[in-house]
Order: structure tokens, then sequence, then C-alpha cells
């Protein structure tokens, strides 16, 4: 049996920031009514997680439920515990009009560390990434350059992004080009004007 | 540039996030209705000047689609809601009459 491998296989760059592809990632896609309590205690369920309100993450230790849109969630955990997440889901959710699928072969997720996250992702994204609009365990959705992706802080200085894999190396190399050593922005991080 | 509020996620999404789904609350025409219906449904477009109503689609966010009223000249932003509705809400009616006094819109004022 061949070995699965992540889009890129943890590729790294170290510049502004660190940035890492997270490897093999599990990711399920549950969608629903997620008012319903089957749907609820299904995602709950799986990951030990609470449930996210909108636009929220909330982690178990390795595991976390992404609220990405009203009838939508996210759920990460290890590639190897995905199918027996999804067994389990399953029978929750037996008679109720929902689905979990996997979805950890269609995703590539990356990581970037550093004190200068926020302003790389500001060169790439229209989204608002100031400390007011985005704090850690809360996600937004929007474009990276051409592509969109999934993103949020599990820090102050540690960005997660979610994008499809068929896009992983434009937007690794698009990260790279954004954490080139030189190309400091420093507006996140500039001292107060006096 | 263009800020649309998105009804769905609460997102305040960037133009370039958004795909514009064209006119909004039109009446489908199909099998059975006249020629005229029907071609006015398919073809007939309002392209004012002014206060217009929109479909858009937050594309690179939730997905979902969701009404905008706008002012198509000033690029001014009256209000966002819903696409689960046939008709511009009452209180988007108002924040328009608030800014645009004695506006009509495809016979809505």
């Amino acid at each position: 049996m061949s070995e699965p491998v992540s889009a890129l296989n943890h590729a790294a760059f170290d510049g502004l920031v660190e940035i890492e592809e997270c490897g093999l990632q599990g990711m399920i896609i549950l969608r629903g009514d997620l008012s319903a309590r089957a749907v609820r205690s299904a995602a709950t369920g799986a990951t030990g997680a609470k449930m996210p309100g909108p636009r929220e993450v909330q982690t178990n230790g390795a595991k976390a439920l992404c609220w990405m849109s009203p009838d939508e969630l996210l759920i990460l955990c290890d590639y190897s515990f995905v199918a027996q997440a999804i067994e389990g889901m399953n029978k929750a959710l037996n008679g109720v009009h929902a689905l979990a699928v996997d979805m950890s072969d269609a995703r590539t997720m990356f990581r970037l560390t550093g004190a200068a996250a926020r302003d790389v992702m500001a060169k790439l994204t229209p989204a608002d990434v100031s400390p007011q609009a985005l704090q850690p365990g809360q996600i937004r959705r929007s474009r990276l350059a051409q592509v969109s992706a999934a993103f949020w802080l599990e820090d102050d200085m540690t960005f997660r992004v979610v994008c499809f894999r068929s896009v992983a190396r434009y937007t690794f190399d698009l990260l790279c080009t954004a954490a080139r050593p030189g190309s400091d922005v420093d507006y996140f991080n500039a001292p107060a004007a006096p | 540039m263009l800020i649309l509020h998105c009804p769905c996620c609460g997102v305040y999404a960037d133009e370039t996030e958004l795909a514009p789904g064209g006119e909004a609350h039109l009446t489908r025409h199909g099998p059975g209705s006249s020629d005229e219906a029907f071609t006015s449904y398919l073809f007939a477009r309002k392209n004012p000047r002014g206060v217009h109503f929109e479909r858009w689609r937050h594309a690179h966010g939730c997905g979902k689609w969701f009404h905008a009223a706008r002012d198509t000249a000033t690029l001014e932003v009256f209000g966002t809601y819903s696409a689960q509705t046939t008709e511009p809400p009452k209180a988007i009616r108002d924040a328009i009459a608030k800014r645009r006094p004695g506006w009509t819109w495809r016979g809505i004022a």
C-alpha cells in the first residue's frame, strides 16, 4: 500500500515568519443545520471541543471545530482518526439531513509563526487582520491573492491557513514571497506614535 | 471599491471576495408564459443611475447569496439583506428613503 503524503510534504520556509506546510491533517466537512441538536452533538462528540459560534474556532488539543458558514463546520483531527470520527458522526446523524465527508486529501494546511505573521497575511488578503478585527479563536474565510483560503490565529504569533490542495504550491509560493527577508512592513508591530 | 456586509456570516467583505449576481428581485417567467414576459425576464435589465438592488454571492467566504441595495453612481451602500425574500424589507426601503427621498425602482418605493 502506498504511503499517503500531503501536497507539499512539510515544505518549509524561513523569512519574516516561519512557514510550514503542516503535512497530513485530518479535515472533515460537516454540512447541516448547525442549530440542530444531533448535528451539534455529532461535532462536539467527535472532537470534545465546544460548539463554535459564528466565525469562531473551538479547540481541544489537536482537535478543533471551525465555523465555515451558517451550515458548514470544518472538523480538524489526526489524519488517522478521520475514518473513526466519521463513523461516530454518522451514527449520531442517523436520520438527520446532514453530511460528514473526509476532506483531508482535498485541502492543505499551512502554519505561519512569527511576530510579523499579521503583516505577511495582510499583504495577501483583503480581509482585516488587525488585532481589533481578528483575535485568536476567530476564523476568517477570504482570499489570498487569487485563491480562496480560510485562516485563523492559534495565538498572537501563529496563523493557520487552509486552502485547496490543488493550489497548495501557489499558496506556499505566495506566502514565501510575502515573507521574503527585507520586505518587512511593520504595520501591526510598529511602535505607537508618540 | 465596494465593501458589503454579508448578512449570512457577518463579515464585511471586500468587493473582490464577492461574485456579482446581477439584478435582484426578478420574477421568473418560464414555460407557459407569453413571449413578451419571457423575453423581458431573460434579457431586460435595469441599468439605473442611482438606487439599485443587486444579488451578490460571498464567493471566497461563506459561499452564500445575499441582496444589496446601493447607489450605482456614488457607490453608497444602503444595506444588505437576506436572499430569501422577493422584495426589499421595510428597513432597507426606509434607509433609502432617508438618503434619497422620492426614489423608485421597478415600481418599488
